[in-house]
């Protein structure tokens, strides 16, 4: 028997179901239509929240702009919501934030950032069929482990390297093979440890002798020996694979030590592709290389999406776009799907094509999840700004290798 | 295997990098040796003082060098109240409790720095960062050289403050016998919180010493603060001399077993070290106490 002064479990329940309705209705109230709520989760502290919070505030433009034109049109013109997700740089909390994005009723998560991060947060969105599409994450495995959920919009580890190798034979066939030995720099994390297995696999092939590979941890409080073996070896490349502070420390470490090699090559590397180092370190970027994601040069937004950058007091990267492009990918897939259905949404994922908003993906179509399209550009910091110098079809400038101040 | 003027120079480059690490266990064992705190807030200050100096450098355009005038006393006076205001009054005198405080205090300070500045790395490009000394065919960084010289200047500045002053032997006396102190009409809460303001003080002549190369976001004090610990009991929990003998040898390890092992595993040399030291001398090297 229930008595009335002791609630049963299940009325509780239901009265808290009650609360928490009556909590969410102002937002239903406000949106013309039921608005889509739409999961965004990054890194906004902890490790990598530089790069979490340029890929938040990419997606909440998307949304802007996705909303001033008139909302989602297959869905009556339904506005987006974004709910946000903090992972603290922490896989664990991602996975956690997901249950909980999953638990406010989002139709779809997009972000992640970090390869770490978006293996368990897709993985938990997976057991809910929640589609979730991967900014950036660039381990190969993410989209091999059979999760029907799982989409990624920019290019694997995998086909970074192949364009990276590819793009540098030509670069250096064109000036006249000028380069022949490496020096390696990479991270000791998953990521510049694959890496540099994977170039130490190539690059002989290729025609380049690797004269050493140097590993690092970060944080790394100094760069003094790394450079002291580079000056010491005299490589005509060096390739470091590493995040922003010790690229960072490298490049001006290396300016100091007077290490000139004929060519810095980075590959994903933390700060060639970011305009922050070109505005702060001018002298130690020019020059430097990068293959890396970046936005179509040559699509109008693009300065257009740098310009709001700064205007909100940042320094323009490519997560700001690659985000931007994402979100927009996603409201695509649900107009397609023609109503805020996982399930729906993930089937259109699955089998339809998509504009990449400013990334240089033409249309993205996705294979087992990695989008087949998508594709890094080789940046060069030339004149204090980045320029894309290959491939042609994207180029706004001449590769200067070997480098000349 | 590599060139002499390799070695040389990576040996010049531990003591240079050992020498700003003494710097920073210095703060560390003085705060220990006096208050017996095990102070968990040190990283998080010391990431405080980096972004005084890099907001220097960004606003009033002050070179890292010349703003140490200005920062060291601020960083002083910040210790001082955390100490008087925050740390002994939270703390009820339990040590328990200290620590609890400490490492409160390291995430409150790591989560304002974040909210304040977000997780931007930043650096400043000083015109120094970039010069070096030619001695011979020896490259020197010149922000290593003065931050070599100036972490000695100010440990021997330290041991002369502890040993000739009188604020120095209160301190002393403080150490040995807080009851005994307060019975001669030493106000120990005051000796606690001067003791405190002279670790963060260190603190700041590190960050000073360190900005010119080096970068700064909310985390950065953590890269430094796990080899600080291993450099205080190392050189023995509370000694000066410790400190500084054991940030140069630690300084060096880390160079030539990164030079000889890779950056990744140069890390080890420091545990190496660190254990053999202590199975040969349990209380460290300069130790007293057990």
């Amino acid at each position: 028997m229930t008595s009335i002064l002791v609630p049963s479990r299940r009325s509780v329940l239901r009265t808290g179901l009650a609360a928490t309705s009556l909590m969410a209705m102002p937002a239903i109230l406000r949106a013309q239509g039921a608005a889509v709520k739409l999961g965004i989760i990054q890194p906004v502290t902890g490790a990598l929240a530089n790069d979490g919070d340029l890929g938040k505030l990419g997606a909440e433009l998307a949304v802007q702009d996705i909303n001033a034109a008139g909302g989602l049109k297959g869905l009556g013109g339904a506005k987006l919501e974004i709910v946000f997700a903090d992972s603290r740089s922490n896989p664990e909390t991602a996975a956690q934030e997901t249950e909980r994005l999953n638990g406010e009723g989002v139709a779809a998560i997009v972000g992640g950032f970090g390869s770490g991060l978006c293996a368990t947060a897709s993985q938990a969105a997976s057991r809910y069929d929640l589609p979730y599409l991967i900014d950036v994450g660039v381990a190969d495995q993410l989209t091999q482990r059979g999760l029907k959920n799982t989409f990624r919009f920019s290019p694997s580890f995998g086909m970074v390297t192949k364009s990276a190798l590819e793009r540098l034979v030509a670069l250096n066939d064109a000036a006249g093979k000028p380069a022949r030995t490496v020096v390696i720099v990479h991270e000791d994390g998953l990521f510049g440890s694959g890496l540099a297995k994977l170039l130490q696999a190539e690059l002989p092939k290729l025609g380049f002798e690797i004269l050493e590979t140097v590993s690092h941890p970060s944080p790394a409080r100094d760069m003094a020996n790394v450079v002291l073996r580079i000056r010491s070896l005299q490589p005509d490349l060096v390739i470091p694979s590493n995040y922003y502070g010790e690229f960072v420390l490298l490049a001006r470490t290396m300016q100091q030590q007077r290490v000139r090699p004929k060519g810095i090559y980075a590959i994903l590397g933390g700060g060639a592709s970011s305009l922050r180092f070109v505005k702060e370190f001018p002298q130690a970027a020019e020059g430097v290389m990068d293959c890396n994601h970046w936005p179509d040069p040559k699509n109008p937004l693009t300065a257009e999406l740098r310009k709001r950058t700064e205007a909100a007091g940042r320094a323009f990267a490519y997560n700001v776009p690659m985000n931007y492009s994402a979100v927009r990918l996603m409201a695509e897939a649900i107009e397609k799907a023609g109503a805020p259905d996982r399930l729906k949404i993930i089937e259109a994922l699955s089998t339809q094509s998509f504009s990449s908003g400013v990334m240089p993906y033409g249309q993205s179509k996705f294979a087992t999840g990695q989008n087949t399209s998508a594709m890094p550009l080789n940046t060069q910091v030339q004149g204090g700004d980045v320029k894309v110098i290959a491939p042609e079809s994207f180029a706004e400038a001449k590769a200067n290798f070997p480098f000349k101040a | 295997m590599y060139a002499p003027q390799i070695l040389i120079e990576a040996a010049l480059n531990g003591l240079m990098t050992g020498a700003v690490y003494a710097l920073i266990a210095l703060g560390l064992t003085l705060v220990y040796g006096v208050l017996h705190i095990i102070n968990f807030a040190h990283g998080a200050l010391l990431t405080v003082a980096m972004f005084a100096v890099w907001g220097a450098f960004a606003l009033f355009h002050l070179d890292p060098y010349w703003a140490m005038l200005g920062i060291v006393p601020l960083m002083f006076g910040l210790g001082y109240g955390l100490q008087r205001f925050v740390i002994g009054p939270a703390s009820h005198g339990s040590d328990n409790n200290v620590l609890l405080v400490t490492l409160g205090l390291s995430i409150v300070l790591e989560n304002a720095l974040l909210a304040l500045f977000r997780s931007d790395t930043r650096a400043l490009d000083s015109d120094a960062a970039l010069q070096v000394v030619e001695l011979g065919p020896l490259l020197l960084s010149t922000p290593r050289l003065i931050g070599f010289a100036a972490s000695l200047a100010v440990t021997g500045l330290l041991w002369l403050v502890l040993n000739r002053t009188d604020t120095g032997r209160a301190i002393r006396a403080v150490a040995r016998e807080k009851l005994g102190a307060r019975l001669v009409g030493i106000e120990v809460d005051h000796v606690y919180a001067v003791t405190f303001g002279l670790g963060c003080a260190c603190l700041a002549v590190a960050a000073c010493l360190l900005m010119p190369t080096y970068y700064v976001n909310p985390r950065s004090g953590a890269a430094f603060v796990l080899v600080a610990f291993t450099i205080v009991v190392l050189g023995g929990m509370g000694s000066i001399a410790g400190a500084l003998v054991g940030g140069l040898i630690i300084g060096v390890v880390e160079s030539f077993s990164g030079l000889l092992l890779g950056d990744s595993l140069g890390q080890i040399g420091i545990f190496l070290i660190f254990i053999l030291v202590l199975l040969v001398r349990p209380t460290g090297l300069f130790g007293a106490r057990a």
